[in-house]
């Protein structure tokens, strides 16, 4: 099986961790990430005002020209997911746009692409009891906390991921790796976002109530699956600790390291350095490395 | 703090403008809240996203633009995802941020020359295509 | 029988108040009346209230003698535990074919001792408490159930799951239990009928943002009136369902579910501001150093005394109104978050409840558009029955000889209902005497 994958800018370099991973443990699960062979960045936002046609350019752009390649595209970055997801709806249903977008950017694109996220294709296509039997390392022992975060979810109609207020299906996927999955009432809170650059101590405060959340329903590690996410989660989990002071870091991984770790990658492959709260003192500590 | 409310006043082009940019009906708004209560950075507002609303329907122009609540909105969409009359609250806090950055003045939000050094290198891509498209004109 | 073969004879479906009001005036009006009702005994919603606003009489004592006239009438057949078949005819003469579901009690031998509910070892969470309380196999909906008859529930009984027990067949003084019972077919005619088959409450595991209904201690509005009620689950004392503790501090959400067009239902629910007040103060006669907190959108109470009644329980009961919405519920150890806010001050308000009762939206019953549809009649979008007319015709419908009466046509309080219902009576005494 082949997908067709777009890595988003940010997993190409400081998420560069999350991007590999994935690239290994689909080869190791039969199927094949081929990325785009051109690509830029998707604009990190879906353009919320409804006349802003030039931010809608970049992601029709990836689309079409992932059309012409093939059938199915694949990403990871929730916020990719969202962003072209949303736009490939938008592209769908309405026609005086699509045609405007279509003239600019030169192709001809119908919004007939299907857009599946790497944890879509784990749950439908490979089916998470068969991800269970090809476990070399199950994560026994380790509680992790998912963490949907909001651009995988919402808005509901359009992403059609999961459930928007009690999502199950990253706790499906940790179970299937073999690790328990702490239940937390945060896991669908925003986490700041881009107020990391707006306004720091507000993405700041957002993240400490998040993994406290988390921490308080027993999670050992969080799991996470966007960039933006992991920065404001992981990263600021340093400036978390200035503010307060008897905060006690936890490690935060993207879901491809699980599953990495689980399927019995190299350590070296997993991308630990990347990663701001190093979480080899955890893994040793359950026997998991 | 008394208003003078004349049909001219009211739903005014300033109103009349977010409205268009979000595409969002503001008399559906009947002031529920449910949208402020859910948000999570409402903590941090001068007012939230329902009284920002508010003063736009009553074309209280200053009033609306002078806090800093649709600044924090991380879009979300948390409100939008709980409004029982359906409007999308997200799009009116961008809908708000664009009359601000769209204005002659181009009045940025954010400074870029005053982000430290170190800033630059940690921030990740992707906070900085999203955070420019929100905060730069 | 009048004219051409006009039956004048009723048929009410549906034995809750509006039923039994309606039923009550065709006897005494000198018409011979049918009474169907589903449930084993008749009485309704009304069973499951403690108190009734604004007077906060026991619905019991205000109830039971309409429920024991009613059964005791010379002209009121009562046909309970069965559901309306099928619909023939026209005004005048309907043939109405009945099921008379298998209670698996003979009734004819049965005297009412009640010797059964006590020796019966099943316990199951009982629909009746809302899932709080725990029932028999056998049983009765009431102590003062009319026909104070009991009928078992196969589904939570051992013997007809595990072939085991029979404790009742063996305790019974005149041998009434009979397992084999089948359901039974028997025919009416009559001349009009009425449909009063009531209302239901959305769920509380329909609303995401409250926990689908798994969040324990978050209840709803017919839950805390059996909490309330002597005859429920903690016999009249406010203890919270999961552990028994009594809770200080209480939030109850009004227009869960009701205008609410983008996500559940756009109407109003007409009753659930006064029942909130009711309940708030209900709460604070038992509990007085517990707090309560309301969120509302509006204080709907249009009746006689109604806001009276509301002002009261604000200014004297030390009850808190926060106007706002409350966008999420869940659960932090022992307690109950409600993230809601208060628009007056324009602040985000956040409670760590013990315990949160939603007022849900009230909707039709599951199967009315069903029965809707046997009778010929309309239904709206929500399933509630359509009148022939919205202002000046509010108990005719359609077709000649059915009329509609109660929350089957709406959400309403008792008051309205019984005057729904009296004028649905009236309406069939004036067919019948037009012939």
């Amino acid at each position: 099986m082949e997908y067709l994958y777009f890595p988003g800018c940010t997993l190409y370099t400081k998420a560069k961790n999350f991007d590999q991973t994935a690239r290994d443990c689909s080869l190791l699960l039969g199927f094949e990430l081929k990325e785009l062979k051109n690509w830029t960045c998707c604009g990190a936002t879906f353009p919320l005002a409804t006349d802003n046609i030039m931010a809608l350019l970049p992601p029709s752009r990836i689309l079409a020209t992932a059309r012409e390649e093939g059938t199915a595209l694949t990403t990871l970055c929730a916020i990719c997911f969202n962003v072209i997801k949303r736009t490939n709806r938008l592209i769908q249903e309405d026609g005086e746009k699509r045609d405007k977008i279509n003239n600019f950017i030169e192709k001809n694109y119908q919004g007939d692409l299907k857009i599946i996220h790497y944890l879509e294709i784990l749950k439908q296509d490979i089916g998470f009891s068969q991800l269970k039997e090809k476990m070399k390392r199950p994560l026994a022992g380790l509680k992790a906390a998912a963490y949907y975060g909001c651009m995988l979810l919402r808005p509901f109609d359009e992403m059609g991921f999961d459930d928007k207020e009690k999502p199950a299906l990253f706790e499906d996927f940790l179970r299937a790796l073999g690790a328990e999955a702490a239940e937390f009432p945060y896991k669908i809170e925003c986490c700041g976002s881009f107020q990391s650059v707006g306004s720091p101590d507000v993405a700041t405060e957002c993240a400490y109530r998040i993994i406290g959340s988390a921490i308080k329903n027993g999670a050992e590690a969080m799991v996470s699956t966007c960039p933006m996410c992991t920065f404001n989660i992981d990263r600021k989990q340093s400036d978390i600790k200035q503010k307060y002071l008897d905060f006690k870091p936890i490690p935060v991984f993207y879901f491809t390291q699980l599953l990495g770790i689980a399927m019995g990658l190299d350590s070296q492959a997993l991308g630990f350095e990347q990663n701001a709260v190093d979480p080899l003192p955890l893994l040793k500590e359950k026997g998991l490395l | 703090m008394k208003i003078e409310l004349t049909r001219h006043k009211v739903h005014n082009e300033f109103a009349k403008k977010v409205e268009l940019i979000s595409g969002q009906n503001l008399f559906a708004c009947y002031q529920c809240g449910n949208c402020t209560a859910g948000c999570p950075v409402a903590f941090a507002m001068d007012v939230g996203p329902h009284e920002v609303i508010r003063y736009t329907l009553l074309g209280l122009e200053e009033e609306a633009l002078g806090v800093n609540t649709f600044w924090l909105c991380a879009s979300c969409l948390q409100c939008t995802s709980r409004c029982p009359k359906g409007i999308d609250i997200a799009r009116v806090m961008d809908a708000l941020r664009m009359v601000v950055l769209r204005k002659k003045e181009r009045k940025d939000r954010i400074q870029i020359p005053e982000f430290s050094e170190g800033f630059l290198e940690k921030v990740p891509q992707i906070a900085f295509v999203s955070g420019f498209r929100k905060f730069l004109s | 029988m009048g004219d051409n073969g006009f039956v004048k004879r009723a048929m009410v479906i549906g034995g809750g108040i509006a039923g039994i009001s309606a039923s009550i005036d065709l006897g005494n009006g000198g018409y011979e009346v049918v009474l169907v009702e589903k449930l084993p005994s008749i009485g309704g919603r009304m069973l499951q209230l403690s108190e009734t606003f604004p007077t906060l009489d026991c619905a019991q004592c205000t109830l039971t003698p309409k429920t024991v006239e009613t059964g005791q009438h010379p002209r009121i057949k009562l046909l309970t535990y069965s559901e309306v078949e099928q619909v023939e005819g026209k005004a005048g003469n309907f043939i109405v074919t009945i099921r008379k579901k298998a209670g698996y009690v003979d009734w004819e031998k049965c005297t009412g001792c009640g010797l059964c509910q006590q020796k019966c070892p099943s316990k199951n969470p009982s629909e009746f408490d809302r899932g709080m309380g725990l029932g028999k196999a056998i049983y009765t909906l009431s102590p003062q159930a009319v026909p104070n008859k009991p009928v078992i529930d196969p589904s939570n009984c051992r013997y007809f799951k595990e072939k085991k027990c029979r404790v009742c067949e063996k305790i019974c003084p005149v041998g009434a239990i009979d397992y084999e019972q089948q359901d039974r077919f028997v025919e009416e005619s009559v001349g009009a009928i009425i449909t009063a088959v009531g209302f239901d409450l959305i769920p509380k595991e329909s609303f995401g943002e409250y926990g689908y209904g798994e969040v324990p201690d978050v209840i709803d509005g017919l839950a805390f009136e059996r909490l309330n009620s002597a005859s429920g689950p903690t016999t009249g004392e406010i203890r919270r369902p999961s552990d028994g503790k009594i809770p200080k501090e209480v939030v109850f959400i009004q227009c869960t579910g009701s205008r609410d067009p983008e996500r559940y239902m756009p109407y109003c629910s007409r009753v659930c501001c006064m029942y909130t007040a009711k309940h708030a103060r209900l709460y604070k006669h038992k509990v007085q150093d517990g707090q309560v907190y309301i969120f509302y959108m509006d204080i709907r109470c249009t009746g006689k005394g109604y806001e009276e009644f509301i002002q009261q329980v604000i200014e004297e009961e030390g009850i808190l109104y926060l106007r706002g919405r409350v966008s999420r519920i869940f659960r932090d150890g022992e307690k109950v978050v409600v993230w809601g806010v208060d628009t007056l001050t324009g602040k985000k308000v956040e409670v760590a409840a013990d315990m949160v009762v939603l007022a849900t939206a009230i909707v039709s019953q599951k199967n009315t558009k069903n029965l809707a549809g046997k009778l010929g009649i309309k239904t709206d979008d929500y399933g509630f029955l359509t009148e022939a007319q919205r202002k000046l015709r509010p108990v005719e419908t359609d077709v000649e000889g059915i009329y509609i009466a109660g929350c089957a046509q709406g959400p309403k309080d008792i008051a309205d209902a019984v005057a729904h219902a009296n004028a649905a009576a009236s309406k069939v005494q004036g067919l019948f005497a037009r012939h």
